[in-house]
């Protein structure tokens, strides 16, 4: 028990006046940075990391942490409302967050989010406390290969959910992988699809896509529907909260699922981006009611939050165990922490006890914290629905604006946002779905790279991806949920058919 | 032609403010927010640099006005260059360089050249090493080299940052000496790159020390040897047994490979002299805190100084050794 005895030393240091002030200050800029579209986490804690150069470490990391926590709550925020995701982890929350706001069901559809968000992070902070060297270990097998076997797998959960037609998912897949193209080619070092122009060679960002898609897509919906803001009577019950908690412990093994692909995808590091997508379509697939998802499933808002905070949260620690980032995020405070003359690596958790420790106890707390701060604020966030369409519009768009503009400081950005607005409209117009254009657009660019170092170590040899057990089972498991559909049919079929053969059920 | 007369104004000055006290130069001062721009992705080596000069500078008070951190990665860095090149005659614009202030317009051929920009002057110079997985068993430069000498075309993998930029480009040189050839793998950022050796998934990797030094101390991963002329300064143990000073050079074992990146500060093109002193003498304040010495050895960085006419040479100079060294890799954009 020598890691508990060191988590209580972490307490005894996270726990301070100023420190616990400082969480306090981290938390609620964080919701802020959440909110506003396109600022996100890692710009937030950057502009703020050189005024944290004169606090002492671990003050500093505590209230930059608490950023991250912060931004991760806020995130779901604007999805659950306005259908635009603050941050790129909470694209799968708008899935079912939305349909639920606009039914009047937005204070559920926060509380729900919120309390996974908490139960995913404190899942994976409790791997961290008890199991870090262990999972560091695991994440040192992840080469190229595996890499590529993470992102199929995350595609082959993905594909097939649509009730569109598959001509049309595909199509709008493919766009987004030609979008995720252009800029520039990190393995051959090359300019794609930039057409000589110098706006293009940054690429089209998958926040301003998001942005524009999601958010102002909607507006030009609801705008059609006439300048009403339908369907929504929030009713504002301060017990809501209560009510919702009430419901959620069905979700267990949903939320369980989540948890664990998000703590996977966290530390090998692939993101909370991937994990939330990840995490939704195999609830989809797996939920008794999964066909209803995308109407307005708390269950569909449960999984993809959860597992984005727990991948969030041990995106930690490759970061503090290995030196690699899990997230942009990490990326950010892995400088600060060599600015504050601390070197992130194996030898962190020995010489700097009472700067991990401590940052560990801090994730408990800033947790706790965050969620009662949130908690608190999901009645007033519920009646900002209240406010007539004509008047929030403009502001959303607005907020949209900057949020697009801040992503790389470019003003072609803004407009690109409106030019994603209207094919945004158009999809959904004309039936095409949205999340695997997205999808395509945020993980792309990785598969893409990951599938050529492959093949650049193996010298062109594909058995690369069954070479060894770890990415052969991993490419197993994408192939099954990819023909799941077909195997569970099948499956099905012959259960009727031989009833007494009950026990040959698939092996999942 | 106005290049070299803006060039030949900047060195004039900049050759007189060596002489002047920094109080009687610094007549011009910013008026608005200084704009620093980092052609790289948040988190990488330039930004870490970027964000601690800008903390630095505002712990101390050494400018009035604030400065701002920008990153422009798009494009290896070239959306940066562009965006500063643009900025032609704003003193409020400063950019932090990497190699790829040569290597990415002679890769990609987009319209930009460091002529277009104004040199202010050389912060420091990043050393590159060559690292093998501690349970390897090549313990010199001269055992690995030999066993490459003796393997296969591709037998051997060479993990590195970025496509035709600093990494390639030494293994390029690599290749040349041992007459085999590298299978090149590139990797988004330094720090993934060093796990992938300690991972095992690549044979070797020439990674800047801070890069790979938290691996180094915990001995998963093996120094070879330093691709400079001469060893590096820092005697203090980093390991147990070895400090940085302890790696020889390349040289020492016969491989003729030496390479250096610029981390250095440019301005727009079209500024006046007064504006360029101004950025001088703040970094050379900058250079004499002792946090930067701190963070120099925590880097193990090569701390050459240079402003003026000597460092707009050095770039020259620079700029004319990695066009040979991409041209013969066949690297230059057609």
């Amino acid at each position: 028990m020598e890691e508990f005895n060191s988590l209580m030393q972490g307490f005894s240091v996270a726990l301070t006046y100023h420190n616990l002030l400082f969480m306090l200050v981290g938390i609620l800029l964080g919701v802020l940075i959440g909110v506003l579209p396109g600022l996100g986490g890692a710009n937030g804690v950057a502009i703020l990391l050189p005024l944290t150069f004169t606090m002492p470490p671990t003050s500093a990391i505590i209230m930059l942490s608490c950023i991250y926590w912060g931004a991760l709550f806020g995130g779901a925020i604007t999805s659950i409302l306005f259908n635009i995701p603050g941050e790129p982890w909470s694209v799968a929350t708008t899935f079912d967050g939305h349909p639920m706001a606009k039914s009047g069901r937005a204070g559920e559809a926060l509380t729900a989010a919120f309390t996974s968000s908490f139960v995913g992070a404190l899942f994976a902070v409790i791997m961290i406390t008890f199991l870090a060297p262990l999972v560091a270990k695991f994440s040192l097998k992840f080469g190229p290969p595996e890499f590529f076997a993470v992102q199929l797998l995350t595609f082959c959960s993905f594909v097939g959910l649509g009730k569109g037609h598959p001509a049309k998912t595909i199509s709008a897949m493919m766009l987004g992988f030609a979008l995720a193209a252009v800029g520039l080619d990190t393995v051959t070092g090359t300019l794609r699809m930039t057409f000589g122009t110098s706006e293009l060679l940054r690429g089209f960002d998958f926040l301003i896509a998001v942005i524009g898609l999601f958010g102002i897509g909607e507006i030009l919906l609801t705008m059609e529907e006439g300048l009403a803001f339908k369907g929504v009577h929030a009713r504002i019950n301060p017990r809501v909260v209560l009510q919702t908690w009430a419901q959620l412990p069905k979700f267990w093994l949903t939320a369980l699922r989540a948890t664990l692909i998000g703590c996977w995808m966290g530390i090998t590091p692939g993101g909370a981006t991937p994990a939330s997508f990840m995490s939704y379509g195999i609830a989809k697939r797996f939920s008794k009611t999964g066909e209803k998802f995308g109407t307005g499933e708390i269950e569909g808002v449960v999984a993809p939050e959860t597992a984005a905070h727990a991948a969030g949260t041990s995106a930690l620690l490759p970061m503090l165990t290995l030196g690699i980032p899990g997230s942009p995020t990490a990326a950010v405070l892995l400088g600060g922490l060599l600015i504050w003359g601390l070197q992130p690596g194996p030898l962190l958790f020995v010489e700097q006890k009472e700067f991990v420790w401590g940052l560990i106890a801090s994730m408990y707390i800033g947790n706790i914290a965050g969620l009662l701060i949130v908690l608190t604020t999901v009645p007033w966030w519920a009646a900002i629905l209240r406010v007539p369409f004509s008047i929030i519009a403009p502001v959303i768009v607005v907020i949209c604006a900057i949020g697009a503009y801040t992503v790389h400081n470019a003003m072609l950005d803004v407009v690109m946002m409106m030019v994603f607005g209207v094919v945004g409209y158009l999809f959904k117009k004309l039936d095409y779905p949205l999340a695997p254009m997205v999808l395509a657009l945020v993980l792309g660019d990785m598969a893409e790279s990951s599938f050529r170092q492959s093949m650049l170590l193996s010298r062109g040899e594909v058995s690369i991806f069954w070479s060894n057990g770890l990415v052969g089972s991993i490419c197993g498991l994408a192939m099954l949920m990819l023909f799941w559909p077909v195997i569970s049919k099948v499956l099905a079929r012959m259960r009727r058919g031989n009833n007494e053969l009950d026990e040959a059920r698939p092996v999942e | 032609m106005q290049h070299t007369t803006v060039r030949a104004v900047v060195v004039a000055t900049a050759m007189l403010g060596l002489s002047v006290p920094a109080a009687v130069m610094a007549d011009w001062e910013p008026t608005k927010p200084v704009e620093f721009v980092v052609p790289a992705g948040t988190g990488g080596g330039a930004d870490q640099m970027a964000r601690f000069v800008q903390g630095l500078i505002a712990k101390h008070n050494l400018m009035k006005q604030p400065m701002v951190v920008v990153n422009k990665s798009g494009g290896a860095g070239g959306e940066g260059f562009l965006y500063v090149k643009e900025s032609k005659g704003d003193p409020h614009k400063i950019v932090i360089t990497l190699s790829n202030l040569f290597t990415t317009p002679l890769a990609t051929g987009i319209p930009f050249n460091w002529k277009d920009l104004t040199p202010v002057s050389m912060l420091a110079l990043d050393e590159f090493v060559l690292w093998v997985n501690a349970d390897s068993p090549y313990k010199t430069a001269k055992e690995y080299l030999a066993a490459i000498k003796a393997g296969n075309d591709g037998q051997f993998k060479m993990a590195g940052t970025g496509s035709k930029q600093e990494d390639q480009i030494i293994t390029v040189a690599l290749d040349k000496f041992t007459g085999k050839k590298f299978t090149y793998v590139p990797f988004k950022g330094g720090g993934d790159v060093a796990v992938q050796l300690v991972g095992g998934h690549v044979n070797s990797t020439v990674n800047n020390p801070i890069e790979a030094v938290a691996h180094w101390r915990a001995g998963k991963l093996r120094p070879l040897c330093v691709f400079d002329d001469k060893r590096m300064p820092y005697k203090e143990k980093v390991t147990d047994t070895m400090s940085w000073h302890d790696i020889p050079t390349c040289k020492e074992s016969g491989v003729n490979v030496d390479y250096l990146m610029l981390r250095g500060i440019f301005m727009p093109g079209g500024v006046s002299a007064d504006q360029v002193n101004f950025y001088v003498n703040l970094f050379k304040k900058m250079r004499a805190l002792p946090e930067w010495s701190e963070f120099m050895a925590s880097g193990a960085f090569n701390q050459s100084f240079m402003s003026g006419k000597e460092y707009a040479d050095w770039v020259q100079k620079a700029e004319d050794t990695h066009k040979t060294l991409m041209k013969d890799a066949g690297f230059l954009a057609k």
